[in-house]
Order: structure tokens, then sequence, then C-alpha cells
């Protein structure tokens, strides 16, 4: 790959992973970190920006998207949500299998990443498939997907309702060196829940999912990883219960990751007052008991990865009664902006470990290349003007869905350029 | 159709909204009503020329049926759409419906769906007035008034009065209307079913919750005995009906060991040997059927106040003056 080399001039670098955080100069060559330090020279021909004021940080990582392609193109496609990320920031993504038809097999992982690549954009990386054609039966070809690059296991927009196929991915996982991510939610107990079960379900009459669904295949999946010893990644982790046995278990040593999202660390079910649609996913907006909880394990590093749950819908789709809208909303062009100003801008973490939620842990988690501005390793690198105010509006994404909670809010805090490879994918 | 001038706003999608003034003003402007249904010619002319389209997503005959005569004793021209199921498995979303009823420019929309939120949904996006005739589990407004109009009919008051409502409160828009209009016009309120089928922390809305149906004989002024969906059976909420009218099912029996005189209500249709026995749902301490003439009356009300009319003159305008 021939491009110019970048040196990103005068930035404040923050890089838990080699415990960085003051002005340095960042300099690309060749994919790859080439050089960390004070006053470098711009090699000939190279690009040179000043980030003077700006945040220099390991390119962000989302373990947690939903692309929609192939089967659902009019929400979104491979390139769209791809677009939609470098915009937000992020440098790696990963896209959920649970698309039509589901991603469980090499030869759909390979559309995938094909797509990924001609994109051109932000790198996206296939999870396959926990199930053949995720029905919960059998397990799908784990080893051949995992060659052809899937880097984790799911089921995901359906959780894995027979315990004894989940011990068996987790077994099988630990012989490729991957993580099986799970979406902890016993549909006997959620049934046709449309939102968190508790006053507001009362009140306006919705069918509620309690807390007890997720929190009993958290702990499930946790005593399964125990057991087993594979690596249990939970997904979009949303009560206070579900918390505490993950920070218990971590502490016993089991093989756990975990995921809070920005919607869960921000809203209650209160959002969903009105009937507001935009404000309905799976797992639903909890009580602001939850809320403290996810953030309280946000901090301690409980939940060590910060995921979007990215989940495009047509407009068409949620301009419906509620029990009648799909789950989830949007999440890769307002996560760094939410984070910036609702996490980090109230104290609760800092930058150096927002860093590492959204960069540092997540390549960890799935053994992926980035998270680090350590010489050498790829160039991946995010900028961010943390004084940046701006306000969400959803017909500025680059998403082909806009389908948000947050729309009108004002945020402090933008990716300005986000570097791939070493080249420049997105700037404001 | 302006209702800059109604005293209700634009809508009425559900009673938690309301104030306890607007609830006993519809109350009030209901009575002058009663007395039109009794005529030989039961008609007067408030509604002439508005244009009122029914629309049920779910069947219901009683509560269309109640609508539709308020209506024609307003003298509203009516179009009933009725569609079983939801719109949305008709291929029709809600969202096209407003769409077109509001391209055919009428006045009022009477709706019952089976989404809660749905009246919401349609009254956000088309400027008629939308009228609640039940959404989901949600709300069923005018339901409500015709009970606290029935009850302060036959007890003079709803302030300090004792009200439980009995059975399925987690799937009934009944209840959560009845909870929170009597709530707000000063009654106590309580509910007693099985706990299968009540919902999250139903006491937080502030009513009293009984396990046993007998000490909810014992307290009550009152009992709304609602219909038990024979579907909640399958659902697995309750192990059988023969069961159900062993431990929740209102019996003379019942009344009779209370000792006092208390007040039946039941929305209808009636399970008869099921939430209600027959010596019951016939005998004198009820007042089912003056529920279902109080409904006519109570729409009239909510009509014709969406309209634009005033409450007080409501008198007049059943002696032939337009809204």
């Amino acid at each position: 790959m021939s491009v110019r080399p970048i040196l990103i001039r005068g930035g404040r670098v923050v890089d838990p992973s080699q415990g960085l955080d003051r002005p340095m100069d960042v300099l690309l060559a060749d994919g790859t970190i080439a050089r960390l330090g004070d006053d470098l020279d711009a090699p000939e021909g190279a690009e040179v920006m000043d980030a003077g004021g700006k945040l220099v940080t390991p390119g962000l990582i989302d373990v947690h998207v939903h692309l929609r392609e192939p089967g659902g193109e009019h929400k979104e496609t491979i390139a769209s949500g791809a677009r939609a990320a470098a915009a937000g920031g992020f440098t790696t993504i990963c896209a959920m299998p649970n698309t039509e038809p589901a991603i469980d097999t090499a030869a759909a992982v390979g559309f995938v990443m094909a797509e990924g690549q001609r994109a051109g954009s932000t790198r996206v990386l296939p999870v396959g498939c926990l199930s053949k054609g995720r029905a919960g039966q059998e397990l799908a070809e784990v080893g051949e997907m995992v060659d052809a690059g899937a880097v984790a296991i799911t089921d995901d927009g359906s959780p894995v309702m027979d315990s004894g196929l989940m011990r068996l991915a987790l077994e099988y996982s630990l012989n490729f060196g991957i993580p099986v991510a799970d979406h902890p939610e016993d549909v006997g107990l959620s049934r046709d829940g449309a939102m968190n079960e508790g006053l507001v379900s009362t009140r306006l009459g919705l069918r509620g999912k309690p807390n007890a669904s997720e929190d009993i295949h958290i702990v499930r999946d946790l005593l399964l990883a125990e057991f087993t010893g594979g690596h249990i990644h939970l997904q979009h982790v949303s009560t206070a219960y579900g918390v505490e046995a993950i920070r218990q278990a971590k502490a016993r040593g089991v093989q756990v990751t975990a995921e809070a999202t920005p919607h869960h660390l921000i809203l209650t079910d209160e959002a969903v007052e009105g009937y507001r649609t935009e404000a309905k996913m799976n797992p639903p907006l909890r009580t602001a008991e939850d809320r403290d909880a996810v953030r309280e394990g946000l901090r301690d590093g409980t939940l060590d990865t910060l995921a979007t749950d990215h989940a495009p819908h047509h407009y068409d789709e949620k301009e419906a009664a509620f029990d009648d809208a799909p789950n989830g909303i949007v999440g890769l062009e307002t996560s760094l902006g939410l984070v910036l100003t609702h996490v980090v801008g109230e104290g609760l973490i800092d930058l150096s470990i927002m860093v590492e939620r959204m960069s540092l842990a997540p390549a960890q988690a799935f053994h992926l290349s980035g998270g680090t501005l350590a010489q050498d390793s790829v160039a991946d690198v995010t900028i961010i003007d943390p004084d940046l105010e701006w306000t969400v509006d959803p017909k500025t994404f680059l998403s082909r869905s806009s389908n948000t909670p947050f729309a009108g809010w004002t945020l402090k805090g933008r990716a300005t350029t986000t570097i791939v490879d070493g080249r420049v994918v997105w700037s404001l | 159709m302006s209702h800059e001038g109604s005293p209700l706003g634009k809508d009425l999608v559900g009673i938690e909204p309301l104030s306890a003034d607007q609830i006993r003003m519809i109350l009030d402007t209901a009575e002058p009503f009663k007395e039109i249904s009794k005529r030989e010619i039961k008609k007067v002319p408030v509604l002439r020329g508005k244009t009122i389209v029914n629309l049920f997503f779910e069947a219901s005959t009683r509560t269309r049926v109640s609508f539709e005569f308020a209506e024609k004793r307003l003298s509203a021209d009516t179009v009933n759409i009725s569609s079983s199921g939801s719109s949305v498995v008709k291929g029709e979303t809600l969202v096209d419906t407003a769409k077109n009823l509001e391209a055919m420019a009428i006045d009022m929309v009477v709706m019952r769906h089976g989404a809660s939120g749905s009246a919401k949904f349609l009254a956000d996006r088309i400027p008629s007035n939308v009228v609640n005739a039940g959404d989901g589990r949600h709300e069923h407004p005018t339901q409500a008034l015709l009970d606290m109009l029935t009850i302060r009919d036959n007890l003079k008051t709803l302030e300090g009065l004792k009200v439980c409502i009995v059975g399925d409160i987690l799937h009934s828009r009944v209840a959560r209307s009845n909870i929170y209009g009597l709530l707000k016009v000063g009654a106590e309120v309580a509910v007693c079913g099985p706990q299968t089928l009540l919902p999250f922390d139903i006491g937080s809305l502030g009513v009293h919750v009984f396990r046993r149906v007998e000490e909810a004989i014992e307290w009550a002024d009152v009992l709304n005995v609602l219909r038990l969906q024979l579907e909640r059976m399958k659902g697995g909420f309750i192990p059988s009906l023969r069961e159900y009218n062993r431990f929740f099912g209102i019996t003379n029996q019942r009344l009779e060991a209370a000792g006092k005189d208390i007040l039946i209500l039941h929305p209808g249709p009636m399970n008869r040997g099921v939430e209600i026995d027959s010596d019951v749902a016939d005998g004198d301490q009820q007042v089912i059927l003056d529920q279902v003439t109080n409904g006519v009356a109570i729409r009239m009300a909510v009509l014709y106040l969406l309209a634009g009319g005033r409450p007080e003159s409501a008198e007049a305008a059943k002696a032939g003056g337009a809204a």
C-alpha cells in the first residue's frame, strides 16, 4: 500500500496501552505507527496534520454493530455502516451475523469481509453465527468461519435458549481462540415484552421484560464459562444484578468480558413515555438504579467494553404503534459524543479509561489488531476535538437509518479525523 | 374543526392526562344528555354536518354501537370501519390509515386498536379529534367515565368511596382508566385478582391490593368485576376457569357473607359462572344495564365537549342548538 506518511503534530496523545496522556507527535507510515515522540520531523512527502487542542487516540473499536446486509439493505449496507462508523471515530467494527441469510458459513463470512474491503472505510470484521441458521440447534462451522475471518461467534438478535448448546459453543470456541458473544435473555420470561417491566410499563399498559429475564442468562453464561474455561462475552448488559454477577465472576477468574451501551449508560425507561419507538430496544432501557449500576460497572471495569449495538431500522418500521415497532437504535455516529458529554463530561471516567473501554479492551476481548499506538502496531488512529459542540441531527447521518432517541441533543466532543491502516477514511 | 374552544383539548386519549375538574365536567355534561335517549325522537342537531369515523381494529359490539348511538343522536354523519387483527397484518400501517383519514377531512375519529399507545399515535398525526375507544392494555377512558357516572348516580358521590376492581388487571385497559379516574376524584381504589394477572408493582399507582376476594368484598363499597378473557387460560395465567370462579368469582354467597350493600359493576360482556355468577348478574345489587345506558350519555358528552361545546350549554344544546 502506497499512502503518504502522516505526521500528527501536537495532539494530546491518550493511549492507555502505554500509560500515555500528554502532547506528542505521531508518525504513521506504511500502515503502521512508525514513531511516537516529541517534535518529530516530517518525512519527505508526508501529510502534516495539526492536532493542537485535540486528542489523538488509538482508533475506536465497536464490537457490536448490525449492518443489515445481506437482506436488510433498506436499513443499512456494509458500506453505509462502515462510513457511519468512520464518521463516529471508529476504525474497526464487528458486524453481527443476524442478517438474511444469516452469516453462518465461511462463504458468508467471506462476503462480509469482501464488502467491507470494497467499502474502503472503517475496517469491518464479521462475527459468525453460533448455530446453523441461528436456529439454536446445532453448532455452525465455527472453525471454517474463523479461518475465513470471523472474530467471534454469536446468535445475537436471539438468545441461546439451550444451555447445552451454549456449553458446546464455549468448549468448541477454545480450539479457535475466539469469544462466544451472547445476548442474555430468557425468552420464556420476557415473552413478547416491549419494554422494561416496571412502573412505566404498568402505567403505559405495555408488556414488560423483567430484569430477571436477562439476569438468569447472565448467570447461566457465567456458570458455563467457569465450567468450560471458555470465553463468554456478554452483550449490552442492562441490569444492576447482571453487573454485580459479572463483577463477582471476574473476581473468581472466569473468562468474561462484557459490554455497556451508551443508551443504557444515559437513559432510563422513562424515555419510553409517550410511546416513543425511538427508545425501544432490546434489552430495554431500565430503571435509574440499573442505569447507575451500569455506569459503576463501566467505571470499575466490570463492563470493560463500550459498544453501541448499532441497530438501524427504516423510519417506516419505527413509525408504528409501540408494540409493532422493531427493537434497536443507531449508535455509531452518536456514541463518542454521548460518552464524552455524559460519561466523561460528568466525571464518571477520565479520558484514559474512555479510550480503554472504546479501543484497548474491545481489541483485547476480540483479539483484534489496534487498541494501541505502540510503535509498529496498525496505524488506526482517531483524532477528537473534545471541545466541539454539535447537535445531533439524524438527517446528516451517513447511516441509512436515523432511529435515535438522541435527536436534537447538544453534545460536546466529536471525532474530526479517522485513520484506518494509515489512510484517512473520514474527516470533519 | 377547531378544538381551540374545547375544554378537553383536541383529543380524549386517556383519563391519566385529565384533571379532576375535567372528569367532573364530563360527568356533569352527560347528565342532560341522558334524557335525550328517553325521548320519542332521540336526536338533537348538536353535531350536524360533522363526520365521525368509528375505526375499530378489534372486534367490539357494545362499545362501537354505544358510540354510534351517541353520534347519531347528536346528528353526526358516521362511518364504521372494522377490521379484525392488526392493520400491520393487513398491510396498511397505522400511519397510512391516519393519512387517509386526514385526506378525507373528517372531523373526529373514534378508535379501538390492539396496541397500547395507538390512540396517542393517531392523535399526534391528524388534526381531527381522536377519541380512544380502547388502546391495547392502556386505557379505555369512556368506559371509566361511564362507570364513574353509574357509581355517582347510585351512591350520590365518588369522593371517599371504596372501589375494588376484580379480575385480570394486567391486560385491562378498563382497570387502568378506572384507577386513574377514581383516584383523581377522591375515591379509594383496590384491585384483587390472581397475582399472575396483576401488573408489576400496581400498588405504586396508589391502589390497595387484596389477595383474597373475600377481603376485597369486606372492604369495598363498589365492585367493578372485569371480564376474564377466556384466552388467558391458554396463556397459562390461570389453571382453569373453574378454579378462577372458585377463588375469585363474585357469588351471592360471598356477597351475603359481607352482610352489606355493595354496588356491582361489570363492563361486559359477562362470562356467567366465571367471574360473576348469574344470581349476582341478575341480582338487585348490580347496575350493569345502567352502565350501558350511561355509556351513550357519556359518549355524547365527550363528543360534544371535544367539538367545542360548553358544559354549561349542554342543557340548551339538547333543546336544539348546535355546538
